[in-house]
């Protein structure tokens, strides 16, 4: 196996496919969105219970490949607890990360995603959850696509 | 083509191994291991002679045609008409001018949507399709059954895997006087089902119905005659039978034609324009407003010549060839899904398959990492890939110019990538 592709499906990834975090419909929530990407086929459902604008609990549910649940799930352990700005501070990071491979230190778990830079078909899928959830902070209805942005 | 292989396809040639030397682009590695192009149901790879063509008609005659007087438009119009009757020729079209140059497969059909569909749907009337069918034949139909008020009805599909391919005894009930255009696909491009063209054709005219054959996998792969088939229509593209992309066909019998109302206008399809209207010429003429795709139509001609140096019934063989041993090698993979006809059944030249634990996107990019081009997805089939339970698969699609060997390396490529997503 490549190294891109050993960087691309690390362990922290491959692990959050088979067990993914916070799955499934969060009964409190008070802020939906969905997102998918039409030509994969990816879907992602976030389901927010937001106080003011700050995440107390989250979930998510969809299918899709394995970069799209996990980054999915890993996006509800990142963003629990944190305002509608500091989720979209770290969202812009994690796109960083994702668009350019490179890491800033202080960054945990999102790093492992940096290998998903050198297949650019893939990013869409690696940021599908994250737009769900950035709509469903804005309260915006449309279904999110990954797939009409640049990135 | 009546789809009777297990009887009457020839034993596939060996040498059809010597046809890769045509293709240039399929000697080159990706990532560092010999390409293997399993992505012919999407696009297939042109041979030297059609690039050629195309070179040949930019380099020496390109012209617009029609109308033209000078040596290279008179040059530049009969390249194009000739690519015409060689298309007719190739699907024995009885007359040329049946023979409507278009887009692809999916301008064709929502030519016959849009013109046929909007001149003849009432009220109450019933589009029957079938539950196979690609996005191309499904939503075009959708729009012009909403238009009109009328009904869209579709042949169920048999089996968890529609392994049974489309329910023949529910033709009984669905196609009965009511249905006044019956679309389907000659063989499935998610399934690999062929269904029997001609037979569906019978029952349709036998209640009038008219008939509208989507030909975008077989065209290339299959012996096709319009004539024995008695279809009303049949569109196809030319990037799926080592023809261009941007070039495709409608063929419809011209009768239909000449009383269709173009749905573009403009010129080259007009007799008289007065500042008041305009009258319109016979076909092909009058659905070809504009400067057709001239280059394009001449390399899909030499497409046909080349498809022909092979034969059709040779390429079928060796398809269904493969596609047996595809199905025997793949379904020894542990956790896979392989929807469509059984081992030993009928198929087209191509395998459609799913794990429960891996996504066909991450197959695909594992796959390219051992030179394999696959697809993963819903293959334009949604509502199918719903019904079987399934949000995506993956496609490997062959063509000739594929062997044995290569189905080996993608056997060798899914057992590893099942062991790193399961273990």
């Amino acid at each position: 196996m490549s190294a891109d592709l050993t960087e691309l499906y690390q362990q922290v990834i491959l692990d959050h496919n088979r067990r993914p975090r916070n799955r499934g419909k969060l009964p409190t929530a008070n802020r939906v969105a969905h997102g998918n990407n039409p030509s994969c086929g990816d879907e992602c459902s976030v389901y927010l219970q937001l106080d003011g604008d700050r995440i107390t609990n989250l979930s998510f549910d969809g299918s899709g490949c394995a970069i799209s649940q996990a980054s999915a799930s890993l996006m509800t352990t990142q963003v629990k607890g944190k305002t509608a700005a500091e989720v979209q501070k770290l969202y812009d990071e994690f796109h960083h990360i994702v668009t350019t491979g490179e890491t800033p230190e202080e960054i945990s778990d999102l790093a492992a995603f940096a290998g998903v830079h050198t297949f650019p078909a893939r990013i869409k899928c690696a940021t599908l959850g994250w737009h769900a959830t950035l709509n469903a902070l804005k309260g915006d209805p449309i279904t999110a696509t990954t797939e009409t942005h640049k990135d | 083509m009546n789809p009777k292989p297990e009887t009457s396809y020839p034993k596939p040639r060996p040498a059809l191994g010597a046809t890769r030397a045509d293709f240039p682009i399929l000697h080159q590695q990706v990532n560092g291991k010999p390409l293997v192009y399993f992505d012919n149901g999407a696009t297939s790879q042109k041979p030297r002679s059609v690039i050629d063509a195309l070179v040949h008609y930019y380099e020496r005659d390109n012209s617009n045609v029609h109308r033209g007087l000078h040596a290279l438009s008179m040059r530049a119009t009969d390249a194009y008409e000739g690519a015409r009757t060689r298309i007719a020729k190739f699907i024995n079209a009885a007359d040329p001018a049946e023979i409507i140059f278009t887009r692809g497969t999916t301008e064709s059909i929502n030519l016959v949507a849009h013109s046929w569909a909007r001149a003849h749907l009432k009220p109450g009337d019933v589009i029957l399709t079938t539950e196979m069918e690609h996005h191309s034949n499904l939503v075009p139909w959708q729009q012009a059954a909403k238009a009109a008020g009328a009904t869209l009805r579709y042949i169920p599909v048999l089996g968890a895997d529609a392994e049974g391919g489309l329910n023949l005894a529910a033709l009984d009930t669905l196609l009965t006087p009511a249905v006044k255009l019956f679309a389907f696909t000659h063989i499935s491009n998610t399934l690999g089902t062929i269904n029997d063209a001609a037979l569906l054709c019978r029952r349709a005219r036998a209640v009038g119905a008219v008939t509208v054959i989507d030909a975008a996998q077989s065209i290339g792969h299959a012996p096709i005659d319009v004539q024995a088939l008695d279809c009303d229509f049949l569109a196809f593209s030319g990037h799926k039978m080592c023809g261009p992309t941007g070039i495709g066909v409608l063929y419809g019998r011209r009768a239909l034609l000449d009383k269709l109302a173009p749905d573009e206008t403009g010129g080259g399809m007009v007799v008289t324009v007065t500042y008041e209207g305009a009258t319109w010429k016979p076909a092909p003429e009058r659905h070809e407003a504009g400067t057709p795709n001239v280059a394009d139509a001449i390399a899909l001609g030499a497409a046909c010549d080349y498809i022909d140096s092979i034969g059709r019934d040779v390429i079928a063989a060796h398809d269904h060839h493969l596609g047996q041993v595809a199905m025997e090698k793949l379904s020894a993979v542990p956790g896979i899904r392989i929807i469509g006809p059984r081992a030993g059944q009928p198929r087209g030249g191509l395998v459609g398959f799913a794990f429960a634990d891996v996504h066909a996107h991450d197959v695909v990019t594992f796959a390219d990492e051992d030179g394999l081009a696959l697809r993963g997805g819903h293959h334009c089939n949604q509502p199918l890939m719903r019904k079987l339970g399934l949000t995506s698969t993956t496609r490997a699609s062959f063509y000739f110019y594929n062997t044995e060997q290569e189905i080996d390396v993608l056997v060798g490529s899914l057992h590893r990538i099942q062991k790193f997503f399961v273990g």
